[in-house]
């Protein structure tokens, strides 16, 4: 590259006593990160000042219909609970963990091991890996019902009068937060492959070990922090979601927890949109609509959290490395 | 391994046929499967766009009708049609026009002719709402006002799909969620890639990170509950929801992505470049400001870049905060409506194929092209700077 560094026209570098700019300079830029962090506070702590008088062990444990099978007021914080909600939520990140770590592990795989770091191939797969990262989630939800329940589930249910699997499901919701999640994986993977020092390989191919073995054997348990992180951040991410599953297998109230695959399923993201837009008296669901942010944020807060702190380990060990 | 040639293929050969391999069937097809697996990705970008695309294509074909008055032809002129004409005239897809008989054919041909009878007299009501001069340009509708010119209003008896209200919905929460974000984003990613001491920054740094961990529909939760009561007790507006508060709101979905982007940014400016800067008799910040800020500038674009695209396609947030009325005007303070929440809020009421239907995975089509431009260009410069950052040192 023959482009020229940077060159401002006038540099003026004579120091003086005190020095008012960078006095101003540090205090702005670093007012800046205290203002984000103090919002992150705000939230934080409004929700759990709310929400923590509802949120207990009976709101956390119990459904949404009595005994007897009378559907609950789900507006009402003196009945209701969230049991439904955090097993449906539970449910569909599970599933979509089954399909979304091996494949994004695969990938980071090829990334790092095989992949010639400047071929073409991999320029587009990096591009396309980025890209979707970046597509909004609405047009995922879009794509979940275009392409799984009307595409894939049509086509399942060939033949049949009723559509079986051609209409919102647990399993439909879950393969399009598969891929809504597949880049998280991917770059969480590859951070931590890239973080084995080469001499390891070199070592196991030395002693004779083939490529696949040193792979299997060697570099993937040594990644094993980097891969659980990229699984992690995925359920978190996931896990609070809910333009992708509007249309693909939330539902707004059931009676039952889901049992098949092509059930609908009770979410803890959406019931949260569901009691601030659809309460007739939200002075009276206000404290359960508290209570259950909060449980939603203590699944993905501690999720990312969890995340973060591997990752700091992981990035630790590959400086050392280095 | 040390027998290989100088020449060898970093791949393996099927069976040794590449001189001095040892045959490895096992090692050839795990390592094929690998590749054909990591193509997963390419695959999904792909399909997405084709899936999203297809259900928007016969609107794009201008082969929907929304016209609460079709025209109508008689049984004797509709058996004298060409079968695919026949098939344009009933709007079938080819599947289910060849499942019908001809009788079933000729039922539909007596139920449009009734409709025909029944439908209104007006002036609009022959209007396909559907054409692209209708989707952007301005029209007089009979059952509106005459100032409501540009209108969505996908429900009555004319079904007005004008897109404007939305696209300029969009613009104004994303204009007012840049424009809170990104001053902030990038202040902090100074301070914190080039100002702070290296243990503060391992601190902040997954701290402000932690922000992405928190879910849109808690953001948009926060913005509906909580921010628009205060905003509007501080700024005292009209209309408590309006594309201000949820702008704010949004800005908080940004401020990670830009964040991380920018500081991604900085930090790739080579530390000698500080280190000379600080040689020669430059503070910090002036280091930071005049040299590391002006080389890493194409990142930092690349991370408003993409702070656009995650504010224009960031859902919940905007449903819940916005007030959704699709209201054309370019004030900040009145209820918006943006589009990807016109495609959450009315997607479930809309009929399975219907134009409506259509018309929400047309705009979605067009958010995906929209976000797949930016992603791209954003894409291109990191790659770029990076590359020239990285080739000048070495």
């Amino acid at each position: 590259m023959n482009s020229s560094p940077p060159q401002p026209a006038r540099l003026d570098f004579r120091s003086r006593g005190f020095d008012f700019a960078s006095f101003a300079f540090t205090g702005v830029t670093g007012l800046a990160t205290l203002f984000i962090l103090a919002i992150l506070a705000i939230i934080i702590a409004n929700v759990v000042w709310h929400g923590w008088s509802t949120f207990s062990w009976r709101f956390l444990t119990t459904g949404m219909t009595t005994d007897t099978g009378v559907a609950k007021d789900m507006f009402n914080a003196e009945e209701a609970g969230v049991l439904p909600m955090i097993i449906g939520t539970a449910l569909r990140v599970l599933v979509m963990t089954l399909f979304v770590v091996p494949i994004g592990v695969i990938t980071a795989i090829y990334l790092t091991e095989y992949a010639h770091s400047t071929a073409l191939t991999t320029r587009i797969i990096r591009g396309a890996v980025n890209n979707l990262a970046g597509v909004p989630s609405i047009v995922f939800g879009l794509f979940g019902l275009g392409f799984f329940i009307s595409f894939i589930g049509g086509a399942m249910d060939a033949g049949r009068a009723e559509p079986h699997w051609g209409k919102p499901a647990i399993l439909w919701a879950s393969l399009t937060l598969a891929v809504m999640t597949l880049p998280l994986v991917i770059v969480a993977t590859e951070e931590s492959l890239r973080a084995i020092t080469p001499g390891l390989r070199e070592a196991s191919l030395a002693l004779g070990a083939t490529k696949l073995e040193t792979i299997l054997k060697i570099v993937l348990p040594e990644a094993l922090p980097g891969i659980l992180t990229g699984g992690i951040l995925a359920v978190g991410r996931a896990g609070g979601e809910v333009a992708p599953i509007l249309f693909t297998g939330a539902a707004y109230y059931m009676r039952d927890l889901p049992k098949a695959p092509t059930d609908q399923f009770m979410d803890l993201g959406y019931h949260v949109f569901i009691l601030s837009t659809q309460s007739p008296d939200i002075e009276k669901t206000r404290p359960i609509l508290f209570a259950t942010v909060l449980a939603l944020l203590l699944l993905t807060l501690s999720l990312n959290l969890i995340a973060v702190l591997v990752r700091a380990r992981v990035r630790k060990k590959m400086r050392a490395g280095h | 391994m040390t027998n290989a040639p100088h020449n060898a293929k970093r791949t393996v050969g099927w069976m040794g046929i590449h001189r001095g391999h040892k045959a490895r069937p096992a090692e050839w097809l795990a390592e094929k499967f690998i590749f054909l697996v990591s193509l997963t990705a390419i695959l999904m970008v792909f399909l997405i766009f084709v899936f999203v695309a297809r259900e928007a294509l016969p609107l794009v074909l201008g082969r929907m009708n929304s016209a609460a008055a079709r025209p109508a032809i008689s049984m004797a002129e509709f058996d004298q049609l060409k079968p695919a004409d026949q098939q344009l005239y009933l709007e079938l897809t080819p599947a289910e026009f060849k499942r019908m008989d001809k009788e079933a054919l000729h039922s539909l041909v007596e139920v449009r002719l009734e409709e025909a009878k029944e439908a209104p007299k007006d002036k609009d009501a022959k209007v396909n709402t559907t054409e692209w001069r209708y989707l952007f340009g301005a029209h007089e509708w009979s059952d509106s006002r005459p100032e409501d010119r540009y209108v969505w209003q996908p429900i009555g008896r004319i079904h007005k799909y004008n897109l404007w209200p939305l696209i300029i919905g969009s613009l104004k929460t994303t204009a007012v969620a840049l424009l809170f974000s990104v001053p902030l984003a990038i202040a902090a990613a100074i301070y914190v890639s080039q100002l702070s001491s290296p243990t503060l920054k391992e601190w902040l740094k997954p701290a402000i990170e932690l922000l992405s961990g928190v879910p849109s529909v808690v953001l948009g939760f926060f913005g509906l509950i909580v921010m628009a009561t205060f905003l509007q007790g501080v700024f005292g507006y009209q209309s408590r929801l309006n594309a201000f508060v949820a702008g704010i709101a949004l800005g908080l979905a940004v401020i990670p992505v830009v964040f991380s982007i920018a500081e991604d940014a900085l930090t790739s400016v080579p530390r000698s470049y500080t280190q000379a800067a600080l040689a020669l008799g430059a503070s910090k910040w002036q280091a930071a400001w005049q040299i590391v800020l002006p080389a890493a500038a194409p990142g930092v674009f690349a991370a408003v870049v993409l702070g656009f695209g995650r504010a224009i396609g960031e859902t919940m947030v905007v449903l819940m905060a916005s007030g959704n009325a699709s209201i054309m005007s370019l004030s900040l303070f009145d209820s918006t409506r943006s589009i990807t929440a016109t495609i959450a809020a009315e997607l479930a009421e809309a009929v399975f194929g219907g134009h409506h239907y259509r018309m929400l995975f047309l705009i979605g089509a067009m958010l995906f092209i929209v976000t797949f431009l930016t992603n791209l260009a954003g894409d291109l410069i990191m790659h770029r700077l990076k590359g020239r950052l990285e080739g000048r040192t070495k």
